[in-house]
């Protein structure tokens, strides 16, 4: 009954949807404020809906009810509880309900937060967010039911892959759906601002949280994923340039030149057909990714396409609404007038450069993504795009954004000085060559890996050179200072660490190059030189899990004859799927790691294994964490929260006129 | 997005095969070397864009040894990839050769670049006659009326 129940909340949030699609776009036309106050109420009830529709799929996963073909296909009764709950997700009906969810939770937030923004600006956006509400819920029930039953219920469920049963399933999808569906939101305020015909900087204050808040979360939700893939794949990589992992990435880059482009619009009135365009762009590539990888045309080996109706459905609703919201642009956009001025080197200039490389950085990604599935189609001729591509187009166009961002941040808005930019660097340029010395005295080559750390210091000091200026500027004393680091607006202290969290993660990344790797068999009291460190294997021994069977390498990590780690690299043997998984062992050592990952057993007794030694390799994802601190930071910024009136802040004036 | 693509690699990890196992290594690890990069850049073709140095497929096993065997018998890197492009096919190659068909996957991300570029360029051509009025000098008469104003003070 529970689960009827959430089937028929879904089709009512259809409904709703349908309703909250129409009317307040009719009464935005008729100028009628009360068919406009429709939206917030509806946007809200929309999101109840989906959200018991939800429970009621995770009930019936808890409780391992196997009249569900999803919970058959997707559960076992043995599993472990945590993975009972993110297999709901697990899977293609779930993780669309997942979807629906988070756009409905976006579409609930802006009824109950926005208070501040017009009434038929709020409408309008509301309803576009409906419009897509409308398209996924209807997707979810005509092709990808999830409350589906059968007849004959057997007794015990498929059990859920077990690549998935790790704790990342239970991170990373939402956080990803979260950054990816939250472009949505930044989408139908472009939508909805376009079908108003009135773009302004009020406009960009309005949208410039959410897409903060989007970006945040993808962030976090691509950093994450590619921490569970270094730790499960079992040969230490983390990035693979995979065609689904670009689909995130295309998204994050347009998101990311989004951030930029709207401060310059909330702030000089620049840039405004640009930055509606990147608006629709995100969510448009977020968009791509869904089908991409629902629809099976990026591979044959792909497990989550096996309907091409699913392929089809998803193809009308991204033509829809792209071709949708690029036809209103190309409509209205001509319409907007250009807005303030500025010289080629200024902040704006920076932003524009930035916007520049991020978006060319996205168009490769693309084009890389998609070129051997329109060779294939066109000619029938098979090519593989894969990392030595993305490393030799994408490097060189990302590298000069490294060179000048913390240039850009020193620039003045309208009109920068160059020089005196440049001068205000000196300290950081130092830092950067002496970190590279000392890199390269420690380490050696390779040569990138040297260039590298020292571009990662560039990034880390500038990021903070201006800040510094501003606190310990002029006349500063310890107490002014601390005054005036309080007094900053927080928006300027996130973009400063999310900066320097790029710094951090090139600096991980740099420090690849200096890994130590071995490929050998090992037996019980093995030693491994692995770097500074030696691995001893204890023992070789099996131990029985809830729902698998481990071969585990239990192992000692020394330095100098001194116990420094354990570890217990292991295989998993899943039964029920006839299926093993690799655990890596890993020991965080300092910001290194060693990495011990377990490739198979020989007759003999002995197993075949991977070691590395990767130096501060944890900097990549803890980089990440940092890039998202700053987006929360910015979030946090008052000037951010809307409806809250600007006070004066008497501790630090001076400070609050330097950020104006 | 993650989970899609480890769905993806199960079918692989299902097999009883592992990536680079040590018995493959040639005993000239300078050979050995080669045969690594070499690996990197062949894709393993019945992976998800898999190199085979990586992957734990049966053929990608077949690949690593077939790469090894060239190697060992005297032939060059461009030697090994040709002899695996000619069995099959450009799929093979990570790094799509750079021919008539992919003069666009390569030239893309540079006329991209190159366009917007221009465009910025015409962009700002058309605001600088809106500029002059914020970089011209003061005229004379302004300078004077500015020397007054400081002498003032």
């Amino acid at each position: 009954m529970i689960v009827e129940t959430g089937h028929y909340a879904l089709v009512l949030a259809l409904a709703l949807a349908l309703v909250q699609s129409c009317l307040p776009l009719w009464g935005v036309a008729r100028r009628d404020a009360q068919l406009m106050a429709v939206a917030p109420p509806v946007a809200v009830m929309q999101f109840i809906l989906i959200a018991a529709s939800f429970g009621a799929l995770t009930y019936a996963h808890v409780v391992s009810d196997f009249s569900l073909a999803n919970v058959i296909e997707n559960s076992h009764s043995l599993k472990p509880m945590i993975y009972k709950i993110s297999g709901v997700w697990g899977n293609h009906e779930g993780s669309m309900l997942l979807w629906v969810l988070i756009l409905a939770l976006f579409g609930a937030l802006v009824a109950l937060f926005s208070r501040a923004m017009p009434d038929d600006l709020k409408a309008s956006v509301l309803a576009v967010q409906a419009w897509l509400g409308s398209a996924f819920i209807l997707f979810i029930l005509l092709t990808s039911n999830p409350f589906a039953r059968v007849s004959q219920p057997p007794l015990e469920g498929q059990d859920l892959n077990p690549i998935l049963q790790d704790p990342g399933l239970a991170i990373h999808p939402p956080m990803l759906y979260i950054g990816y569906v939250g472009f949505s939101i930044v989408f139908s305020f472009a939508a909805g601002a376009l079908i108003q015909g009135r773009i302004d900087a009020a406009w960009a204050r309005f949208v410039r949280p959410w897409a903060l808040l989007a970006w945040t979360f993808l962030t976090m939700g691509i950093a994450m994923g590619s921490y569970w893939a270094y730790y499960t794949l079992g040969w230490g990589g983390f990035w693979f340039w995979d065609p689904v992992e670009n689909a995130s990435l295309m998204p994050w880059l347009a998101g990311t030149a989004l951030l930029h482009s709207i401060v310059v619009m909330e702030k000089r009135d620049a840039l405004k057909i640009w930055t509606i365009f990147l608006a629709i762009l995100a969510f448009s590539l977020s968009l791509l990714g869904t089908f991409l990888v629902r629809s099976g045309v990026l591979t044959s080996v792909h497990a989550f396409a096996s309907d091409p109706q699913r392929g089809v459905f998803i193809l009308a609703i991204l033509v829809f609404f792209i071709g949708g919201a690029l036809a209103l642009f190309a409509w209205r956009s001509s319409a907007l007038k250009p807005g303030g001025l500025f010289a080629p080197i200024s902040r704006e200039g920076a932003l524009v450069a930035n916007n520049l490389l991020l978006t060319t950085a996205c168009a490769t990604v693309f084009t890389g993504t998609l070129y051997p599935l329109a060779l294939e189609a066109l000619t029938g001729e098979k090519i593989s795009v894969g990392a030595p591509f993305f490393n030799l187009t994408f490097g060189p166009i990302i590298a000069p954004v490294f060179l000048l961002m913390p240039i850009g941040q020193m620039l003045a808005w309208k009109r920068g000085d160059l020089i005196g930019a440049l001068q205000r660097l000196v300290f950081a340029g130092v830092a950067a060559l002496a970190v590279a010395l000392i890199f390269a005295a420690i380490h050696g080559e390779p040569v990138v890996s040297i260039i590298g750390t020292g571009v990662a210091t560039w990034l880390i000091v500038g990021s903070f050179v201006e800040i510094s200026a501003r606190i310990a500027g002029r006349g500063a004393t310890f107490r002014t200072a601390f005054a005036r680091a309080f007094g900053l607006p927080r928006s300027a202290w996130g973009a400063a660490f999310a900066h320097a969290g790029l710094g951090v993660t090139l600096l991980g990344l740099a420090a690849t190059g200096w890994g130590v790797e071995k490929i050998t068999t090992l037996k019980a009291g093995d030693s491994v030189d692995l770097g500074p460190y030696q691995v001893v294997v204890q023992s070789l021994e099996t131990r029985p899990g809830e729902n698998f069977k481990a071969s585990i390498a239990p192992s000692k990590i020394m330095r100098g004859g001194v116990v420094v780690a354990s570890i217990e690299p292991a295989r998993r043997f899943y039964p029920s799927r006839q299926m093993t998984t690799t655990e890596a062992g890993i020991a965080t050592l300092g910001m290194g790691q060693v990495y011990v990952s377990l490739s198979g057993e020989n007759p003999d007794g002995s197993v075949d294994a991977r070691l590395y030694w990767k130096p501060l390799v944890a900097f990549i994802w803890i980089g990440a964490l940092i890039m998202a601190f700053g987006g929360i930071l910015s979030l946090s910024d008052r000037r951010l929260r809307i409806g809250v009136a600007r006070k004066a802040r008497a501790a630090a004036p001076a400070a609050i006129q330097a950020a104006e | 997005m993650r989970i899609h693509f480890a769905l993806a690699l199960f079918a692989l990890l299902a097999l009883p095969a592992h990536a680079v196992e040590p018995g493959e290594a040639l005993k000239d690890p300078a050979l050995e070397a080669r045969a690594r990069t070499i690996s990197g850049e062949l894709r393993c073709l019945v992976c998800q864009n898999q190199s085979i140095d990586d992957s734990q497929a049966a053929l990608a096993k077949d690949l690593r040894l077939l790469v090894r065997e060239r190697l060992s018998a005297g032939d060059s890197d461009d030697a090994v990839k040709a002899y695996l492009v000619a069995r099959y096919g450009d799929f093979v190659l990570l790094k799509p050769p750079f021919k008539t068909e992919t003069l666009l996957l390569w030239g893309a991300p540079f006329a991209v670049l190159a366009l917007g570029a221009l465009g910025l360029v015409v962009a700002a051509r058309r605001r600088r006659g809106a500029l002059i009025e914020m970089t011209e000098e003061l005229s004379e008469e302004e300078k004077t009326r500015l020397a007054e104003l400081i002498k003032e003070q």
